[in-house]
């Protein structure tokens, strides 16, 4: 069969969609960067298991431990929503749920990374 | 055309009820629960770092749900769908390179990833209660 794409689509390479692979690109790269970041988070609750409340509030008002917390919800929140967006664009084909759905879906990545981001910024500015 | 009957029954091609769905098709499906459970799990974290950054009694109120049996037992399943996940993500990685592929080769990888996971997740159990007694 003849192939309908112009030299001009082949070289951008970008597909319908137009814009490529960048979400697979994307999600490797947070893959990748939330490997270290969860294993640290994982460690750093570890111990802090059975902390109390000041002490907790020492702890995440370090600026080491609050960069490397905002780090992953940054890296962990761009892949869930690609992920869920793959999830959603597999499983629900009506034109109207799809969109309402991606935008559920966009919505409350930000939500969650908003809020977590203004909790730690208050912990470490401490108002 | 000549009266051959067949002596057995002629094979069916597998069917719902009797396909034992090979290792890698469990955990395939698994990785994309584990996610699904990861994307609403990001709630717990949010929920947790406002309870720290907000009042003392709220923070305590949110503790004693974490801390109770029932706030336990999600925190462990969610341990372990996040270390299921993160093996499985290595997995997907260590595909996209092109090596790892092979049928054998990728059930042990995917065998592999079921057993650490829950080896790992026992483990970070395991040394959490022992740092919270010492
Ligand atoms: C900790 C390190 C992590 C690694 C290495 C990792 C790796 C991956 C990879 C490679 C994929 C693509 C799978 C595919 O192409 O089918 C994926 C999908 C996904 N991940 Fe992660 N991930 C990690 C953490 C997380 C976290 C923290 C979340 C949520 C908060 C998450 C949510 C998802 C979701 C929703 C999908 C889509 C599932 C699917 O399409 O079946 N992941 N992950």
């Amino acid at each position: 069969m003849a192939d309908m794409r112009t030299p001009l689509k082949k070289v951008e390479g970008l597909g319908s969609a137009r814009d490529g692979t960048i979400h697979f690109w994307r999600q490797r790269v947070t893959a990748i960067a939330s490997i270290p970041l969860t294993l640290l988070f994982i460690g750093f609750l570890i111990a802090m298991n059975g902390a109390g409340y000041a002490e907790m509030r020492a702890a995440l008002a370090n600026p080491l431990v609050a960069l490397l917390i905002a780090l992953m919800l940054i890296s962990a929140l761009i892949h869930m929503r690609i992920g869920m967006q793959i999830i959603i664009e597999d499983y629900v084909h009506g034109d109207g749920g799809k969109l309402a759905l991606l935008i559920l879906n966009t919505f409350f990545t930000i939500i969650v990374g908003v809020v977590s981001l203004f909790a730690l910024a208050k912990l470490a500015f401490g108002v | 055309m000549s009266h051959s009957h067949a002596t057995r029954e002629r094979p069916l091609s597998p069917h719902l009820t009797i396909y034992r769905p090979p290792i890698t098709m469990t955990t395939s499906i698994v990785h994309r629960i584990t996610g699904g459970a990861l994307y609403f799990g990001t709630l717990l974290v949010a929920w947790w770092l406002t309870a720290a950054a907000g009042p003392q009694d709220y923070f305590e109120f949110v503790n004693g749900i974490f801390g109770s049996w029932i706030g336990q037992l999600v925190l462990f399943g969610y341990t372990w769908a996040l270390l299921h996940h993160l093996l499985g993500g290595i997995r997907h990685l260590i595909w996209d390179t092109g090596a790892g592929l092979e049928k054998h080769t990728a059930s042990k990888i995917a065998w592999a990833n079921v057993v650490g996971s829950v080896v790992l997740t026992i483990l970070v159990w395991v040394v959490g209660y022992m740092v919270r007694g010492g």
